[in-house]
C-alpha cells in the first residue's frame, strides 16, 4: 500500500515539476527577446521542455560515476537528455575530436564531466593537455569549488564552508616551456591584467550572489613581484568596487598552513591557477576527499560541472568502490543552474539523507558499500 | 659573487685551521630582529648548560648599503659564515620598499644553500588535529619559480620564468636520498606536476628517478602535488621524506608545519656546498619583542639539527629529550602554545631537565 502511495506521490511531484520546467523555459524564451546577453546563459531547451546536456564520462572511475548520475536521473525522471562523448587523452584512438565536444558544449551550454587523465608525456609530444585545450577552447576561465563539510562524514575539521575560485586559463598552466640548452628548462608563467581582473570580478560577483562576506586573494607576490603582483593589484582594485565585501590577501604558503589549522576563517578565496589547484585539493582533503566535493568551471557562456578535486582514482577502476557523492552533487548543481531547483533539491536531500543515515558508506568514508549500493540508496531516498 | 672573490683572496688554509685547532667548534650566530635576540639567548643558555663545545661568533646582518648602492648583507657576516661554514640564524625582517633584497634570499644566494630541510614531527604535549605526522620536506632552494626572472612583455602581460636545471635537480635529489639514508628513513616521494609542466617538472622527475636507482634500499615514489596535498591532510602517515622544486617545497613545508602546530615548532636547515645555515622560519613578531614572551622552540630544534649536522649526536639527544619532556609536561609553555610561561621560564625548565 505504502509503495503504491509513494509511487503515486512521486508521479504527482514530477508532473508538477514538468510543468514548472516548461514554464521556466518559456520565460527564458521571452527573456531571449528582451535581453540578448542573458540568453547566452540560458541552457538549450527544446520544445518539450527537455534539456540537453553534454556528457563526458572521462577516465578512471569517471564512467562509473557518470553512470550513477544517469541512474538517478532516470529514476527521478528528470527532463535532461545527455549527449555523450568519449573524450580521453590516454586513449586517443577512441577519443572524440576536440571540435565535436567543444561544439556540443557550446551549443548545450551545460556539460557534466568526469576527470580526464593527464599523462606525464603526450603521445604527440605536445605540452598542452587535453583538459587545457578544452578549457581554452571554451574559455572556461573560472573554476569554482564549494568545499563544505557534509553531514555524518567523519573528519578532523568541522563546519568547513569555503568557496575557492581559481583562474584556470593562464598562469603556470600555459604550456609554454622550452629547453634552452640541454639540462636547463624554462617554464613560463603568464599573468595578464585582463584575466586577473576578470577572475577578480567573477569572485566578487559570486560572493555577492551567494551572500558571502569576505574574499581572500591567495598569492605569492612577495617573491613573484610582477606576476603575482599584477594579480594582487587587480584584486585590490576590484575590491574597491565592492565596499560591502571584506577583502584580505594571504600568501599561499601561509594560506595552506591556515587551511590545515583553522579552515573556518575562510569564506571566498580567489587564486591564480596553480595555487587554486593546491588549495582546492587541500580543502577537499579536509572534508572527506575527492569523492565528496563538487566543482564547476564557468565561461561567460557555458558551465561545465566536474568534481572539485580532480583525481581519476585509477586504482579503483571497475571495482565498483568509488564514491559517487561528488558527481551526484555536481549533477544537482547542474539542475540548479538550469532552473530545475526542485529536482536539484531532491537529489541533494537524498544524498544528505543517505549520508546522515550512515548505513551505506563507500570505502573512502570508512564503509564497505559499493558505488551501486550508494546510488541505489540515493534513489530510494528520493522524495 | 662577493663570497667567491673573498674565497680567492683569503688563503684557504686559515679557515680550516681555525675550525679544527681545538675541539671547540665555532658557529656563526645571527640573532636576527624582533624576538630573534631573545630566542637566541635562550638557545645559548641551554647550550651553555649542556656544555656543548661550541663557540658563538655573533654577527649582525642588518642590511647596509653596499658600494653598488644596493642594500645587502654586511661583509663581516659573510666572512664569518665562510670561515665557520656553519651558522644559526633567528628571524630576519626585510624592510618593505624598493632597493631591499630579501635578506633570507641574499643569504641563500651568497652561500649557495641549495636544499632546505624541514622535519615536521608531531610533538607530544602540543595538541593539534593531527597526531601522527613525521615527514621531512626537502626543497630545492635556488631556482624554480623563485628564479626572480620576470618581465612585463606589454602593458598588463607579465611573464615569470620558472627555471629548472638538471644540475640543481640532481643535486637536491641526491641530497634527499642521502638524507633518507643517513637518518634511516624508508621512503622518498618526489612531488611534482609533470602532467601539466611536462618539460620542467618532467626534468626534475627524471633526475629523481635516476638518483633513485643509485639508492635501491630506499623506496621511491612519485606523486602529483595536488594528490599529496589531498592525502597529506587526510593521512599524513602515508609520507616520509618529500623532495620537490622550490615553490611546491615552500607551500608543502609550511602546510606540514601547520599540521604539527605552526612555524613556532618547526626547525629548518639550509644545506649548501660551502656550509649550512640553520634557522627558525617564523616571523620576527615585533608585537611581543622584548617582552620575554616568545617561544624559542623552533630555533632550539633547529640548533639540535645543527648539532646532528656536526655529528654531535649525544648533545643533540640530550637537549632534544629535555625539550620534548618540557613540552610534554606542559607546565611552562609560552603563550602561543596556550601556556602562561615566559620565554626565560621555559628555557630554565629545559635546562633543569638536561640532567
Amino acid at each position: 500500500m505504502s509503495l503504491i502511495n509513494r509511487t503515486l506521490f512521486r508521479t504527482l511531484v514530477q508532473g508538477t515539476q514538468h510543468v514548472k520546467a516548461l514554464h521556466t523555459s518559456s520565460v527564458n524564451a521571452e527573456k531571449n527577446v528582451c535581453y540578448a546577453p542573458i540568453s547566452a546563459m540560458q541552457p538549450n531547451a527544446n520544445k518539450e521542455g527537455r534539456i540537453k546536456c553534454t556528457l563526458i564520462p572521462g577516465d578512471g572511475v569517471g564512467p562509473e560515476l557518470v553512470y550513477a548520475v544517469q541512474e538517478v536521473f532516470k529514476a527521478a525522471n528528470i527532463p535532461v537528455d545527455f549527449e555523450s562523448f568519449f573524450f580521453s587523452e590516454v586513449n586517443p584512438t577512441l577519443s572524440a575530436p576536440l571540435e565535436d565536444v567543444v561544439n556540443s558544449v557550446a551549443k548545450n551550454k551545460i556539460c557534466i564531466k568526469g576527470i580526464l587523465a593527464t599523462p606525464d608525456f603526450s603521445h604527440t609530444g605536445e605540452l598542452q593537455t587535453l583538459n587545457m585545450k578544452l578549457r581554452n577552447a571554451l574559455d572556461l576561465y573560472a573554476n569554482v569549488v564549494h568545499v563544505k563539510s557534509l553531514p555524518n562524514v567523519k573528519c578532523r575539521h568541522h563546519d568547513v564552508d569555503c568557496i575557492i575560485i581559481r583562474e584556470q586559463t593562464e598562469g603556470e598552466y600555459s604550456a609554454l616551456e622550452h629547453e634552452s640548452v640541454p639540462g636547463v628548462v624554462e617554464c613560463l608563467k603568464i599573468i595578464t591584467a585582463a584575466k586577473s581582473e576578470r577572475i577578480a570580478k567573477f569572485a566578487f560577483d559570486y560572493a555577492v550572489k551567494m551572500g558571502r562576506k569576505k574574499v581572500t586573494a591567495v598569492h605569492k607576490a612577495n617573491i613573484m613581484k610582477l606576476g603575482d603582483g599584477l594579480f594582487l593589484r587587480s584584486c585590490e582594485q576590484m575590491a574597491k568596487l565592492y565596499p560591502r565585501i571584506e577583502f584580505e590577501k594571504m600568501i599561499v604558503d601561509n594560506c595552506t598552513m591556515q587551511m590545515v589549522s583553522n579552515p573556518n576563517q575562510f569564506d571566498v578565496m580567489v587564486t591564480p591557477n596553480l595555487y587554486g589547484n593546491i588549495v582546492d585539493n587541500l580543502a577537499s582533503g579536509l572534508v572527506g576527499g575527492a569523492g565528496v566535493v563538487a566543482g564547476a568551471s564557468y565561461s561567460a557562456e557555458c558551465a561545465v560541472f566536474e568534481q572539485g578535486a580532480r583525481h581519476i582514482f585509477s586504482g579503483a577502476v571497475g571495482k565498483n568502490i568509488a564514491n559517487p557523492t561528488a558527481m551526484l552533487l555536481c549533477s544537482a548543481n547542474l539542475l540548479a543552474h538550469v532552473n530545475l531547483h526542485n529536482y536539484s533539491k531532491m537529489i541533494k536531500n537524498a544524498i544528505n539523507k543517505v549520508l546522515k543515515d550512515g548505513k551505506v558508506r563507500t570505502k573512502d568514508l570508512g564503509g564497505q558499500s559499493t558505488t551501486k549500493d550508494f546510488t541505489f540508496a540515493v534513489i530510494h531516498s528520493l522524495a | 659573487m662577493a663570497a667567491r672573490i673573498i674565497r680567492k683572496i683569503v688563503p684557504t688554509g686559515r679557515a680550516g685551521a681555525a675550525q679544527y685547532s681545538t675541539g671547540v667548534r665555532k658557529v656563526t650566530l645571527i640573532p636576527g630582529h624582533g624576538i630573534g635576540p631573545e630566542i637566541t639567548v635562550a638557545v645559548q643558555k641551554i647550550f651553555e648548560a649542556a656544555k656543548v663545545p661550541i663557540e658563538w661568533d655573533e654577527v649582525d646582518v642588518t642590511a647596509v648599503r653596499g658600494p653598488d648602492g644596493k642594500f645587502g648583507i654586511p661583509q663581516k657576516a659573510i666572512d664569518s659564515v665562510n670561515a665557520n661554514k656553519i651558522g644559526l640564524k633567528g628571524p630576519l625582517m626585510t624592510p618593505v620598499g624598493k632597493g631591499y633584497r630579501s635578506l633570507n634570499l641574499a643569504l641563500r644566494k651568497e652561500f649557495d644553500l641549495y636544499a632546505n630541510v624541514r622535519p615536521c614531527k608531531s610533538l607530544e604535549g602540543v595538541k593539534t588535529l593531527y597526531d601522527n605526522v613525521d615527514v621531512v620536506t626537502i626543497r630545492e632552494n635556488t631556482e624554480g619559480e623563485y628564479s626572480g626572472i620576470e618581465h612585463e612583455i606589454v602593458d598588463g602581460v607579465v611573464q615569470s620564468i620558472k627555471l629548472i636545471t638538471e644540475e640543481a635537480s640532481s643535486r637536491v635529489a641526491e641530497f634527499a636520498f642521502q638524507f633518507a639514508r643517513d637518518n634511516k628513513r624508508k621512503k622518498v616521494t618526489a612531488v611534482h606536476k609533470a602532467n601539466i609542466m611536462r618539460m620542467s617538472d618532467g626534468l626534475f622527475l627524471r633526475c629523481c628517478r635516476q638518483l633513485a636507482n643509485k639508492y635501491p634500499n630506499i623506496k621511491f615514489e612519485e606523486r602529483y602535488l595536488d594528490t599529496v596535498c589531498l592525502n597529506m591532510v587526510q593521512d599524513p602517515s602515508k609520507f616520509d621524506v618529500l623532495v620537490m622544486p622550490n615553490l611546491y617545497g615552500d607551500i608543502m613545508s609550511d602546510m606540514c608545519s601547520g599540521l604539527i602546530g605552526g612555524l613556532g615548532l618547526t626547525p629548518s636547515g639550509n644545506i649548501g656546498k660551502n656550509g649550512a645555515l640553520f634557522e627558525s622560519v617564523h616571523g620576527t613578531a615585533p608585537d611581543i619583542a622584548g617582552k620575554d614572551m616568545a617561544n624559542p622552540t623552533a630555533l632550539l630544534l633547529s640548533s639540535i639539527m645543527m648539532l646532528r649536522h656536526l655529528e654531535m649526536h649525544e648533545h643533540a639527544d640530550r637537549i632534544q629529550n629535555a625539550c620534548y619532556q618540557v613540552l610534554k609536561e606542559g607546565k611552562s609553555l609560552t603563550g602561543d602554545l596556550g601556556g602562561t610561561g615566559k620565554c626565560s621560564e621555559y628555557t630554565n625548565a629545559i635546562i633543569s631537565k638536561l640532567n
